[in-house]
């Protein structure tokens, strides 16, 4: 088995194996929506990679931080907007 | 937060293929070197994840080689714009790492380039890239139901890795036509989607068009995606072939249209781009001095000629340039079929009328195409829009905008990405 952490999704525990991205966290978390657009749109993860900034949530407090380019840590807290 | 300073002969910029190996070659020459990335890891995303694991054989050589080898990886850092001199500023997670260098290597990569069609922006519609991304990075699919669409080899490359990770991968939808396909040798383009995956895949791949054999996959030339529906979230797509028009049930549709270089930093540099890669000369030295790029970045080729551009971009900034120069044979004949690829996965003009008046075209900003098509130029549709101006800067709708109208995106300005406010008074001082 490999190592694995723990995150909360917006107040869901969510089990991930280490070296994980929140934005898979948040998509096994059963959320889809991870930000509102500009017309209130839900949006998910479009590129994967760090460009399109689709899949920002708030991590531990930060605002807009990009969900595919941070790694899950323990105990960390993630929220949508969705 | 805080500020360092990193000084190196060579400072390369992306850890994918091509960074790597211009970083090894140059590495190898005794210089100082510096590999600066976005990702949390080495590899790109074609390495993704392989920098420990590696699943393929190419991955596993160079990363040897890479550890052979002295370099200094400073990962998860977003470079963001130009210092004083020769030196560029990136944001970490720690604060802004100044990175002085004596020659300079692009090797950004490349992104998919993504098309407006009613529903594209519903969650659970992504890049292939994107999709595969996220799976090598835990999210799980086993059992999922894909739709992969869109254009290149990269659909096959994803449809294989998620098939091996328990994917129900209902079909592929190639929009280049069987003739084009066939021009450029259906058999060429399994072989692109190398690694462990390519027997398998070959094996899994029913004839095109043909009904699926088993559990293969159907990969239907000519086919593309129309539209996108779900409530909230994707529950199923239209697709046409031919006369055909129908909808496919799935949890994910994975789509992209093959890949536009990130030029944005060598833009920046002052590099002149041509045809939306950045001109390079025989020995991938940029039009600005000391300034080289190689990879994807210079127009997408694929593996092979990634790391051989890089090899050969390492060793002109070590002055190795006899070395460099026996390299240029191999580079040629990736460069011919890098050129036959891209013409066979060129864009069909009927693509262009996916998109509906209503449908957003800029992400981030939620501008409508009805918005956007009584503007004149790029910059007359930020004016008057904001079309490109959200936080991607134009990375998603800018590839798609110059498709819709031919508009090519002009004038990159710093940050090229969005950094902290403290990282923007940090970089005050550096100027």
């Amino acid at each position: 088995m490999p190592e694995m952490v723990t995150v909360i999704v917006d107040d869901v525990s969510v089990t991930m194996p280490a070296g994980s991205m929140v934005s898979a966290a948040v998509l096994k978390s059963g959320k889809h929506a991870f930000r509102r657009s500009a017309t209130g749109e839900p949006r998910g993860p479009l590129c994967g990679m760090g460009i399109c900034f689709e899949c920002r949530v708030t991590i531990d407090g930060e605002a807009h931080s990009r969900s595919c380019q941070t790694i899950c840590r323990n105990g960390m807290d993630v929220r949508t907007d969705g | 937060m805080g500020e360092s300073r990193h000084v190196c002969d060579v400072l390369v910029v992306g850890a994918g293929p091509a960074g790597l190996a211009a970083a090894f070659r140059a590495a190898e020459s005794g210089l100082r070197v510096i590999v600066v990335d976005d990702n949390p890891a080495a590899g790109g995303q074609i390495w993704r994840g392989e920098n420990s694991k590696p699943a393929s054989a190419d991955a596993q050589v160079w990363f040897e080689r890479i550890r052979s080898v002295e370099i200094e990886f400073i990962n998860g850092a977003r470079v963001f714009q130009h210092g004083a001199g020769k030196t560029l500023l990136a944001e970490t997670t720690h604060g802004v790492a100044e990175l002085n260098y004596t020659s300079l290597v692009l090797a950004t990569g490349a992104r998919e380039r993504f098309l407006p069609f009613p529903g594209w922006t519903l969650p659970n519609v992504m890049g292939a890239g994107g999709l595969q991304a996220l799976v090598k990075t835990g999210l799980p699919i086993e059992g999922k139901r894909v739709v992969i669409a869109g254009s290149g080899p990269l659909l096959l490359a994803v449809a294989a890795y998620l098939r091996v990770q328990g994917a129900d991968v209902l079909l592929i939808a190639e929009q280049a036509s069987s003739m084009k396909l066939a021009r450029f040798g259906v058999g060429l383009i399994f072989n692109l989607s190398k690694a462990s995956q390519a027997l398998g895949l070959r094996k899994s791949f029913s004839r095109k068009g043909a009904k699926p054999e088993g559990r293969g996959v159907r990969y239907l030339s000519g086919c593309w995606p129309v539209a996108a529906h779900g409530d909230g979230r994707l529950e199923c797509v239209t697709l046409v072939r031919g006369g055909k028009r129908w909808q496919v049930a799935c949890d994910y549709l994975a789509c992209g249209f093959h890949l536009v270089p990130n030029v944005e930093l060598a833009e920046l540099s002052g590099c002149v781009i041509e045809s939306g890669s950045v001109r390079v000369d025989e020995f991938q030295q940029t039009t600005v001095p000391d300034v080289y790029s190689a990879g994807e970045t210079t127009g997408i080729g694929g593996l092979e000629l990634s790391l051989v551009e890089g090899e050969i971009a390492g060793l002109a900034a070590a002055g190795k340039h006899e070395a460099a120069r026996g390299l240029f044979a191999v580079r040629e004949k990736q460069r011919k079929f890098s050129e036959l690829l891209n013409s066979t996965f060129a864009l069909r003009d009927e693509l262009k009328s996916l998109v509906a008046a209503d449908t957003i075209v800029c992400r981030c900003e939620d501008v409508r195409f009805d918005q956007l098509r009584t503007q004149s130029s790029w910059r007359s549709a930020k004016l008057q829009t904001r079309c490109g101006m959200g936080p991607c800067q134009g990375r998603v709708c800018g590839a798609a905008v110059e498709f819709l109208f031919g508009w090519r995106a002009e004038s990159v300005r710093p940050p090229v990405l969005p950094v902290r406010v403290d990282s923007l008074i940090r970089s005050e001082f550096k100027l």
